[in-house]
């Protein structure tokens, strides 16, 4: 039964945003425009873009992730829909992680599906390309799961867009840290076993507490 | 009984309004001592250090900064926790009061921390573990500035700060891990640390008066910062009234 709701939120959701392109390609496009800023800014030299691939392009997703975040709870809080999570019987955590998981279908799944094109770019190679799109597997879902909280946190004030990226930045650092060192590490042959679970780790971590804690945010943010 | 001695005398803000006013000479008495005697012995009388000559002298200022940077944070952490579990105002009050104080204390460590490194290690800044976790934590305390400022209404403000302070305590070790992680992965320090095996005792004593001093510094302007926000949260009841009049 509750699974049974939740799939139907989640299905709900993604088709809700899906309808409006613009919030959801705004995103992508930037993603596509940072990862071209970096050779342009640091010249094509091939081995040198080689080497810093990977961190070009985590950066560039979480940028566009944190773009993305503003969408999170902003239309529902405008248009009511909060309040009525609030009453629902539901579990504002669950409904939190319904959103997290939709938010995650519609921004980050394009964002995956992009990454080998650009990839190709920035000249790496089929198994490092591979490589990269598993740790992005791995780290966007955590990367949307602590937006949430900032995301909660600032959904009912004014400055929101300037805002969130200050709060948020400084907890994604571990995420970008494991999620571009694992490249490092496949390029100089090691394991990579470690890399994947750490990243693993820290999104298991995550999906014990930011639900939870954006929950509590966003009943903060409604009641006054 | 005694917690009820403890609710009248420091976690009701009426109380802790008048236990602050009687505690505020001795923290200040004690802040002298310990601030004379570190200062003094210091810079004075403890021997030069063999490998660093006088420079090492900075150490009295730099390591009782980037201690209190860390234990401001863990404090904020647990007021967060009494704010939400327990919903007390005074923590609530501790917490955003110790915010600035603890980023201007994190700000101190690491420009004293790259005064000291200009003539020990050749450069202002290394990517070091320890310097980075450092500079994190004081994005992590201008993040809680930033939105503790722009919420207007106080108990929203509170409870929307406190949520951001145990995001922060529970990712702080994460952040200083994954940072050694990447600074081992990526290249050790180029110029490799200083080897102190244990500090020698003339050296450690005013240092840990120092700490002390920097400790009760705190404590002060944090009493003053907090006697400044009961006054502005709570001017409309009776007993300001009354104590003011």
């Amino acid at each position: 039964m509750m699974i049974k709701a939740l799939l139907t939120m989640i299905h709900y959701e993604c088709l809700l945003t899906l309808r409006q392109a613009f919030s959801w390609l705004t995103p992508l496009l930037f993603f596509i425009m940072v990862v071209c800023f970096f050779p342009l800014a640091l010249g094509s030299d091939h081995a040198l873009l080689h080497t810093i691939a990977a961190g070009i392009i985590w950066v560039a997703a979480v940028l566009a992730i944190l773009l993305s975040l503003n969408n999170l709870f902003q239309r529902d809080a405008q248009e009511g829909y909060l309040e009525l999570f609030l009453l629902s019987s539901y579990p504002l955590t669950l409904v939190v992680f319904c959103k997290v998981v939709s938010h995650w279908i519609i921004y980050c799944v394009p964002l995956l599906l992009l990454t080998p094109v650009l990839a190709l770019l920035l000249n790496l190679s089929f198994y490092e390309n591979f490589i990269l799109i598993l740790t992005l597997l791995l780290g966007t879902p955590v990367l949307c799961l602590l937006g949430a909280v900032g995301a909660a946190l600032t959904v009912s004030l004014r400055h929101q867009s300037l805002l969130l990226p200050i709060l948020i930045m400084p907890f994604y650092i571990p995420i970008l840290i494991f999620g571009t060192s694992t490249l490092v590490a496949a390029n100089s042959g090691q394991l990579l076993n470690g890399y994947f679970a750490i990243l693993a780790a820290l999104g298991l971590l995550c999906f014990a507490f930011a639900p939870f804690l954006a929950a509590l945010a966003l009943r903060i943010g409604v009641s006054q | 009984m005694l917690l009820h001695w403890i609710n009248q005398k420091f976690l009701s803000p009426k109380g802790f309004y008048t236990t602050s006013r009687f505690l505020l000479p001795w923290l200040a008495t004690c802040f002298i001592a310990c601030f004379l005697y570190g200062l003094i012995d210091g810079l004075f009388i403890a021997p030069a250090d063999y490998q660093q000559g006088e420079g090492f002298r900075i150490i009295y200022v730099h390591v009782p900064s980037a201690f209190l940077a860390m234990l401001i944070y863990l404090g904020m952490a647990i007021a967060a926790m009494l704010t939400l579990v327990f919903r007390l105002k005074i923590a609530a009050i501790w917490m955003s009061c110790s915010a600035s104080i603890g980023a201007w204390f994190t700000f101190l460590a690491l420009v004293t921390g790259s005064i000291w490194g200009k003539p020990m290690w050749g450069t202002w800044w290394i990517w070091d573990a320890r310097l980075t976790s450092v500079l994190i934590l004081l994005f992590l305390y201008l993040g809680f500035i930033a939105l503790q400022s722009v919420i207007a209404n106080p108990s929203q403000r509170d409870k929307a700060g406190a949520i951001l302070a145990i995001l922060g305590v529970i990712n702080l070790p994460i952040i200083h891990y994954s940072v050694i992680w990447w600074n081992t992965l990526h290249q050790g320090p180029t110029i490799s640390q200083l080897a102190k095996p244990s500090i020698a005792p003339v050296m450690l004593y005013p240092l840990l008066s120092m700490i002390l001093a920097f400790f009760f510094f705190y404590l002060i302007i944090l009493f003053l910062r907090m006697r400044n926000q009961i006054l502005l949260r709570e001017f409309k009841t009776q007993w300001i009234k009354e104590t003011l009049s």
